[in-house]
């Protein structure tokens, strides 16, 4: 074949596929796509591995005792009855743990939406943290806010309440976004109903439980809670804790911290921890002391 | 960081009254860093009275005076005086319950006891206390399997099932060592309508009056014996069966397999021992006991040694009949202890309407209960929601609140119990209504049913927690 016949072969065939793609192709396309979605419909079968439900059906084979077993199960949340394959867990068992694991880093990662901070009535602050890696890697840093950040902080709050509440993503933002709209009103409430003053609530972006003795000082609260994001595990992604100081200052003792901790639908439940604040809150002004002091 | 709490029980039985006081200990078991978690750690009995006849003015009446005359010496035998106990409940078991002065005899033993909760039983919460006086529940707890207990007393055989520790069957039998009373020459002083029933039908000939012979009495027993094993559906029930199930106990109904019985009460002591004098006793007592260790129910299933055998109803009241309130709830002290306050239970439905904001709905359950039962006070008890929102709570509140507002009559308290955790947020968003002209009382972690009757006693663990005894009868 010379290059002429060639050339005329390969044009004939560009035109004739340039014409499919006009007309045949989209269609195929569509079809394909259509057929895509009805597959979807079927997607909503597929069981989430990482559900409490899912996962409280044990894997173990022929369990000598079934009863006792799902008695066991319903009483934990650890992975109990998963039987082997092998020396290996099962594949079921070892994709729940990476959901799991998943789930604990996106929670990690994940910032705070910025639609639950305005809904809550909040102002956002940032620490002297830029991002989220910095955050995790230098805890220091998410102990304190610049100066122009601590001047925002002076000039939107109350000064001197009796009662500072600061939210925080600290290392779960999914726990923030999962309890705060029943913790923060219901603590809110109950303190105030004791006759305490309330100062301005804010939310602290990049924050450490620390960034609560800046912010008192700031702005010269009698106590100060910080609400804020455990560090996620396999269990749950969702738990919430409570650090209190009185009168917290830049420096104090790790000691001098109240904490209430587990709080999220499987834990203390939300309404609950925020009723059950207010009154150690209520105990700290009593006693003008938190933390280890407080113990008796 | 523990705490603990004397309580007292007494049980007056149709043949034997008993004593005894046991200690509740009680501890935060929830670590620094949570929410306080009282639990009720250990419970030992610290004192048994000796075993007394109860006193009777005729064969009908218990004598209320020497009931209290027992008490009081064994206040003073072990060294302790009414002020000193917390809790404690007083039973009148077996045939004596439905005798008429029971309410008096309780009297007398309230004005004698002073603060200490005083209750009564019916014949399915007694076969419940026993169980558990007598180690069958935890046995049943412990090894995860299906326990029937057996009180066999005087007038009564009182049936518990628990599986894994929880109750799942109950009932009562007028089965007893005393139901055939005799002197040493087999004369017969005393027949029961059931001795009658069996006599009849086996042609016995067992009558007040006439002696009888060591035959009859071992037919009667190995019949009584038989119809108790009917009642546990080890044979097909006939008629006969069916009659001699205490009037007043719910039908018992088994729905799995049993894997060990337990046998307490007087007569378990002629089950497990065979050393016993056939008259010892002036009654049939040991021939039942060794009807008994012949049947099925001895043979068949494991037999659990009862930690307590005659004493089992009376550990039990002492003991167990007192449970804790959960951790975090609100309450207004000055109004506690209450006692005797009956329950409204809003079933699932009712909560859902109440829960949507249907005042008027609760409003009218709350008067038309009041009318029926003819009382100013009550619990409204529900189960509640196990997670809910800030603003639904807030929601429930409003409604329950103005509900129980505009149906109290002035000055009674308003009192709710839920099972879920969530009493202490409830009785706060109350408390901020209301505080000013009620008293609130919000407890959480009990489970009460519809026509129960709560005590609520003093707070415990500074405070944290309020013991509470469920009820199912009241007399007078």
């Amino acid at each position: 074949m010379d290059d002429k016949t060639i050339q005329s072969v390969v044009e004939a065939v560009l035109a004739k596929l340039s014409e499919q793609g006009k007309s045949e192709e989209p269609e195929k396309i569509k079809r394909a796509v259509e057929s895509i979605t009805v597959d979807n419909t079927d997607f909503a079968d597929i069981e989430d591995i990482a559900s409490p439900e899912v996962k409280h059906v044990p894997l173990l084979d022929n369990p000598m005792d079934v009863d006792g077993l799902n008695r066991m199960l319903s009483k934990t949340p650890a992975r109990i009855g998963v039987g082997r394959t092998g020396a290996r867990l099962k594949t079921k068992t070892q994709l729940a743990l990476r959901a799991d694991h998943a789930a604990a880093r996106d929670s990690v990662f994940a910032d705070v939406d910025e639609k639950l901070i305005e809904e809550m009535g909040l102002f956002a602050v940032q620490t002297k943290c830029h991002d989220r890696n910095e955050h995790l890697t230098r805890p220091d840093l998410g102990r304190r806010f610049d100066d122009e950040t601590a001047q925002v902080i002076k000039s939107k709050c109350t000064a001197n309440p009796d009662v500072q509440f600061i939210v925080s993503d600290g290392l779960s933002s999914k726990a923030i976004e999962a309890n705060i709209k029943n913790v923060l009103p219901a603590v809110m409430d109950g303190v105030k109903a004791l006759g305490y003053s309330v100062g301005t609530p804010f939310f602290v972006k990049y924050g450490r439980v620390g960034c609560m003795d800046h912010a008192s000082e700031l702005i010269g609260a009698k106590v100060t809670c910080i609400l804020i994001g455990e560090r996620p595990g396999l269990g749950t992604a969702e738990s919430m804790s409570a650090y209190i100081v009185y009168e917290a200052k830049i420096g104090n003792s790790e000691s001098l911290r109240t904490v209430v901790s587990n709080i999220h639908s499987g834990g203390i439940t939300p309404v609950e921890a925020g009723a059950y604040l207010a009154e150690v809150i209520d105990l700290i002004i009593k006693n003008k002391a938190s933390g280890v002091k407080l113990k008796k | 960081m523990g705490s603990g709490i004397l309580s007292v029980g007494i049980d007056i039985g149709t043949s034997t009254t008993q004593v005894i006081f046991s200690r509740i200990e009680m501890e935060n078991t929830a670590s620094f860093f949570a929410v306080p978690h009282i639990s009720i750690v250990d419970k030992e009995v610290i004192y048994k009275s000796d075993i007394y006849i109860t006193p009777l003015i005729n064969s009908y009446l218990i004598d209320g005076d020497k009931v209290r005359d027992i008490v009081a010496a064994e206040f003073e035998k072990a060294g302790f005086s009414p002020e000193d106990t917390q809790t404690g409940a007083v039973i009148i078991t077996g045939e004596s319950a439905r005798k008429e002065n029971s309410a008096v005899v309780l009297k007398k033993l309230s004005s004698f006891a002073g603060d200490f909760v005083v209750s009564t039983a019916g014949p399915d919460l007694e076969s419940v206390i026993a169980g558990k006086g007598s180690g069958a529940q935890s046995y049943s707890e412990d090894n995860a399997c299906v326990t029937v207990n057996l009180d066999i007393g005087g007038g009564t055989t009182n049936i518990v099932v628990f599986d894994c520790g929880k109750v799942v069957g109950k009932g009562c039998l007028d089965i007893g060592g005393r139901l055939l009373k005799l002197e040493k020459d087999y004369s017969v002083t005393y027949v029961s309508p059931t001795v009658r029933k069996i006599s009849d039908k086996l042609s016995l000939g067992i009558e007040e009056g006439r002696a009888t012979s060591e035959e009859a009495l071992n037919k009667l027993c190995a019949e009584m014996v038989n119809l108790t094993e009917q009642n546990l559906g080890l044979y097909e029930t006939s008629d006969l069966a069916k009659s001699i199930v205490t009037k007043t106990s719910t039908p018992l109904v088994i729905n799995k397999p049993i894997r060990a019985v337990c046998f307490s009460g007087g007569v378990a002591d002629c089950i497990y021992n065979s050393d016993k004098e056939p008259l010892a006793f002036g009654d049939i007592g040991v021939h039942l006991g060794k009807a008994f260790r012949q049947g099925r129910l001895y043979s068949d299933f494991k037999l659990i040694k009862a930690k307590e055998t005659i004493r089992a109803t009376v550990v039990g009241a002492g003991t167990y009949t007192t449970s804790i309130s959960g951790s975090t709830i609100a309450y207004s002290e000055s109004v506690l202890p209450i006692k005797n306050t009956p329950v409204l239970k809003l079933t699932f439905d009712d909560q859902a309407r109440v829960f949507e904001g249907d005042k008027d709905y609760l409003k009218e359950k709350l008067n038309w209960f009041m009318s029926q039962s003819d009382t100013n006070r009550l619990v409204l008890a529900m189960e509640g929601d196990k997670n809910p929102s800030y603003l639904k709570l807030r929601q429930i509140a409003q409604c329950i609140g103005q509900a129980l507002d505009e149906t109290l009559p002035e000055s009674e308290p308003m009192i709710i119990i839920t099972e879920c955790d969530i009493a202490k947020a409830l009785g706060q968003a109350l408390k901020r209504e209301y505080a000013d002209r009620r008293n609130i009382i919000s407890i959480d972690n009990i489970s009460v049913d519809d026509g129960d009757f709560v005590d609520l006693g003093k707070p415990l663990m500074d405070g944290l927690v309020i013991p509470v005894v469920v009820k199912t009868l009241i007399f007078g």
